[in-house]
């Protein structure tokens, strides 16, 4: 068999009965991470001996009779946001280069408590900061689907290790559909969780209020498999949610919409949507009718609203969380020679660590949060914020799940939109309202455009019913009967 | 640069001074305000430090329950209200030695709010209100290597200590104080000592502003009459003692009137107080000072606390201090001048356990007020960290009392104590100090005595009782001070025919 065609979940099961063994699966990855990663730059650390003792002891504790984790011998690679013990944390910064974490991230510590095999780093945009991976330090991640093109962002890397099965999962952040937008771009499932549903200590914050790590995977069981392993209640994350997880494995496996009512939000269809993106989201929803689903249509009046109070919620956030890159502790020093004062250290080695998108950000925050601006900056996004989480609560009174397409269009020339932001920021126009509202989102690939890439559809639920996501995900999956590869 | 022309009777004579304190309280929880790091004052550098006080990246911070309630309980005994809900914030700035360059605090959301503390000065009463008492986590220590001033300008290099990073502080807040006149040092200094005994008393803190645990700031305005609004204010930083206090507030009170009077502005800065040359000296001003961009703070969540959890803490709160010291004084039949010594000693609590370990309170007093306060002030060690327990100190008194030790030897068993050879029972037995009252043993050294100094024996016979204090001497000298002085002065009396 060939292991990198080869689902997740049937992967631990082989290794499990014994079918093949965890280092045999660990080495077909890392043969096709060596073929392909020169020139799609998904992985900016790739931890060879790491993953081989990881799935030797595997096979080890397989053959002493010990029981093993659910996802023992999978390989998963992890976006280099998330701290590893012992592995370079990059964040794709130069700021951050060679930092190695002395601590592992719950994420990465729950990984290995179910025998994952953490396969190496992924490329991201810098500080998680953009909707292309174009604004990683270390070059951008290229779409497998066409390498001239970008493979979204900031999750690019961790889409690509999975769309170009060079690990049969990955995991990505997602702030404003950083996880989403990707996966629509590369033609995988992607699922931002609940926010407080997967720790984020050990995350290297981008904004704190927003940030939630979540899922890449081929198929939407796989994406189950992970999800399940990931999340939970973490008692280092104050704002982990203390419920048990919902039951998104089983969901996947039930994938029955039967009566299920499926929203579709007026304010994100139509205008603003490439042709295609727009047929095929139709389609879709054709599909789950015909499944059983209902289709009703809800109103979000302030979603329109929603792209401009997160760029100054996120900017805001960001240019406190940011501010810890100084120099002092780790990281990049720049202009250290004995005469100069500790302040110009500190700015010079900003100056030089962070590019130029994170410049962006932090200014804006810091103005944004300026004695007398606050109120009509931060605070106004707030309100903006409270008032979208209302339309999300209206919404779920008449139906189970939204869906929308997952972003405006399909994967874009590398360069395109790279010196237009707005442009680029719009990428999120539709997966930006679940971050500030805190409630899971999933995109999956339902077609491809008149190009031959990748169209993706989200379905959002409220907080902690991620396990609708899946069955509605689960459903369309069938019926879409996805089978495109790059 | 001279000093103020004007005195500070001209001062407050001509201006109507208006304070506002802020003491920053370092909590004494078992661990830090937002991990599980210890707090324990003076161990090795970055020895107690993790990736959350550090704050590496990825890392969060948890609130600590303990430092909530302890919060929570000064807020209560300051008779300030608690908020229902009270919220986190960041108070943004660069500085090396905060790891997150923010400082996790409180900002429009305070856990505590409008109370009061009643001092006292000279007989008067002073209530002094309470704006708001906040939480707050401690920055790391900068150390400045080099140079021979220890300041950072001429400093070689510079070192960071973390391990006071996320120590839980609280931050107390006075409302604008008025009405002090010419009391003012003296009201902020009472202030001071009173919400230290208060802080003490609750159990909450170290309170040693040595230590840094108890730290004061003083803001300080003029006004030409009560009526008249608040003038420009400043804020005096590094106000490290009870003294610095009355001193920082008297010196700025002088140096503001001086400068008011001779036709100039007070600017509103932050000024650091010199203890060495009793002045103050300009820091920033308003307009350099750091805009702090608080926002909400994102990583935790708010804190709510219950009614039942307010009342519950209410319930350990400690009789009020000024009411217990009252308690004491009675029980122990002080004067007033000797209960105030006994309380600018801070021998308060000592006394009491001293007395509890079956001590009478005249003769605790004794010891701590007077041998043992005369060995802390030479030794520069507070009392209560001299090396001896009131237990120690009641046995002795204990022994005392038994006529097993006389005074002299008793200072021999304090050295013992204090050198660290053990408890006041085994430094009698090492050093075998036994006070020999056994007149079989003595008759010995007192026949010798009279003996050796027959003119003074004559004298004593002759009637001049007094003249026996030289032949005491003797017997005491020849017993290595381990003669009971009473007993052996009834036996030269009695060898010498002479009725005592």
């Amino acid at each position: 068999m060939t292991f990198t065609s080869t689902t997740a979940v049937d992967l631990a099961a082989g290794i499990a009965a014994g079918d093949f063994s965890a280092r045999e699966v660990t080495t077909a990855f890392l043969d096709r991470i060596a073929e392909t990663d020169g020139e799609l730059n998904a992985f900016l650390a790739v931890d060879t001996p790491g993953a081989l003792a990881t799935a030797d002891a595997v096979d080890a504790a397989r053959a002493a009779g010990e029981p093993l984790g659910p996802l023992a011998g999978v390989p998963v690679a992890v976006k280099d946001v998330i701290t590893t013990e012992g592995l370079a944390t990059t964040c794709g910064s130069r700021i951050l280069e060679g930092w190695v974490p002395p601590y592992d991230a719950t994420v990465t510590a729950n990984l290995r408590r179910a025998g994952a095999v953490i396969i190496g780093k992924t490329n991201m945009d810098e500080f998680a900061m953009g909707s292309s991976t174009e604004n990683s330090a270390f070059g951008p991640a290229r779409n497998p689907w066409d390498t001239n093109l970008i493979p979204g962002g900031s999750s690019g890397g961790s889409a690509v290790a999975v769309a170009a099965r060079q690990s049969p999962l990955s995991i990505g952040t997602d702030t404003g559909g950083s996880i989403r937008q990707p996966a629509a771009m590369t033609g995988v499932v992607g699922v931002k969780p609940t926010y407080g549903g997967v720790s984020r200590y050990g995350l290297v914050a981008l904004a704190s209020s927003l940030d939630q790590a979540g899922p890449f995977a081929t198929t939407v069981a796989d994406a189950a498999a992970l999800h399940a392993v990931m999340a939970g209640h973490d008692p280092k994350d104050s704002t982990s949610i203390d419920a048990p997880v919902p039951p998104v494995v089983a969901a996947a496996a039930n994938g029955d919409v039967t009566g299920m009512r499926i929203g579709v939000v007026k304010q994100l269809t139509g205008e603003g949507f490439q042709r295609e993106v727009r047929e095929h989201f139709q389609k879709s929803l054709d599909l789950l009718a015909a499944a059983g689903a209902e289709i009703v249509e809800v109103s979000c009046p302030h979603f329109e609203y929603a792209l401009a109070a997160y760029y100054l919620i996120l900017p805001s956030e960001c240019s406190s969380n940011l501010a810890k890159f100084d120099a002092i502790r780790y990281g990049l020093r720049v202009g250290d020679d004995g005469e100069r004062s500790v302040e110009q250290v500190m700015a010079m080695t900003r100056e030089a660590g962070f590019g130029p998108e994170v410049k962006r950000r932090i200014m804006l925050g810091t103005y944004a949060l300026s004695s007398g601006y606050y109120d009509a900056y931060y605070g106004q996004a707030q309100k903006v914020r409270t008032l979208i989480a209302r339309d999300f609560a209206q919404a779920f009174e008449v139906a189970d799940v939204l869906a929308t397409p997952t972003a405006p269009t399909t994967a874009f020339p590398i360069g395109e939109k790279v010196d237009d932001p707005l442009s680029m920021y719009l990428q999120d126009i539709a997966t930006i309202p679940a971050n500030l509202a805190g409630v899971p989102g999933m995109s999956l690939p339902v077609g491809l455009d008149d190009k031959g890439l990748p169209v993706g559809l989200q379905f959002m639920a409220p907080a902690m019913a991620d396990d609708r996501l899946y069955t509605t995900g689960a459903a369309l999956e069938a019926a879409v009967g996805w089978e495109a590869r790059p | 640069m001279g000093g103020p022309t004007v005195t500070f009777e001209q001062a407050v004579a001509k201006y109507d001074p208006v304070l506002g304190l802020e003491v920053h309280v370092e909590l004494n929880t078992e661990t830090k305000m937002f991990c599980g790091c210890p707090t324990t004052f003076g161990g090795a550098p970055n020895s107690q430090v993790c990736p959350v006080c550090l704050g590496l990246p990825g890392s969060l911070p948890v609130v600590n329950a303990d430092a909530v309630a302890s919060a929570m309980r000064i807020g209560l005994a300051l008779n300030c209200r608690i908020a229902p809900w009270s919220r986190f914030a960041r108070k943004n700035y660069f500085y090396p030695d905060m790891p997150k360059n923010y400082q996790i605090s409180q900002y429009d959301e305070p856990i505590a709010v409008d109370g009061y503390l009643d001092v006292d000065v000279e007989g008067e009463t002073y209530r002094i209100g309470i704006e708001r008492a906040h939480m707050e986590e401690d920055t790391g220590k900068s150390l400045h290597m080099g140079g021979s001033t220890g300041r950072i300008h001429g400093a070689d290099y510079s070192l960071v200590d973390y391990n006071r990073a996320g120590i839980p502080l609280i931050e107390i807040v006075t409302k604008p104080i008025t009405g002090t006149g010419d009391k003012a040092p003296e009201v902020a200094r009472a202030y001071v000592t009173a919400l230290r005994d208060l802080l003490r008393a609750l159990q909450v803190s170290d309170v040693r502003m040595e230590q840094g645990s108890l730290r004061c700031d003083a803001n300080v305005s003029l006004r030409p009459s009560p009526e008249a609004v608040f003038g420009t204010r400043t804020e005096t930083k590094n106000v490290n003692s009870l003294r610095s206090v009355e001193r920082a507030v008297r010196y700025e009170i002088e140096r503001q009137a001086d400068v008011l009077s001779a036709g100039g502005v007070i600017v509103q800065e932050t000024r650091h107080w010199h203890e060495d040359t009793g002045r103050t000296t300009a820091g920033r001003t308003k307009e350099e000072a750091e805009d702090y961009r608080y926002f909400p703070e994102p990583d935790l969540a708010p804190v709510a606390a219950s009614e039942e959890w307010v009342e519950q803490l209410r319930a350990t709160l400690p009789e009020p201090p000024a009411q217990r010291r009252a308690r004491l004084q009675q029980d122990w039949g002080f004067t007033d001048l000797e209960m105030r010594d006994v309380v600018n000693a801070e021998a308060v609590d000592l006394i009491e356990q001293t007395v509890a370990a079956g001590a009478s309170a005249a003769g605790a007093k004794k010891w701590w007020l007077g041998e043992l306060a005369r060995r802390s002030n030479d030794s520069g060690v507070a009392l209560a960290d001299l090396g001896i327990d009131p237990d120690g100190v009641a046995r002795i008194e204990t022994l005392i009392a038994q006529g097993s030790l006389n005074d002299k030897m008793a200072r021999q068993v304090i050295d013992g104590i204090l050198a660290g050879e053990g408890t006041a029972d085994e430094v009698v037995a090492s050093r075998g100090l036994v006070l020999v009252s056994d007149d079989g043993a003595l008759t010995a050294a007192v026949d010798e005595a009279i003996a050796a100094n027959p003119d003074v024996a004559d004298k004593v016979r002759g009637g001049k009782v007094a003249a026996v204090g030289a032949l005491v001497g003797a017997v005491m000298k020849a017993t290595r001070g381990q003669a009971d002085a009473g007993r052996v002065r009834e036996l030269l009396l009695e060898k010498l025919g002479v009725e005592g």
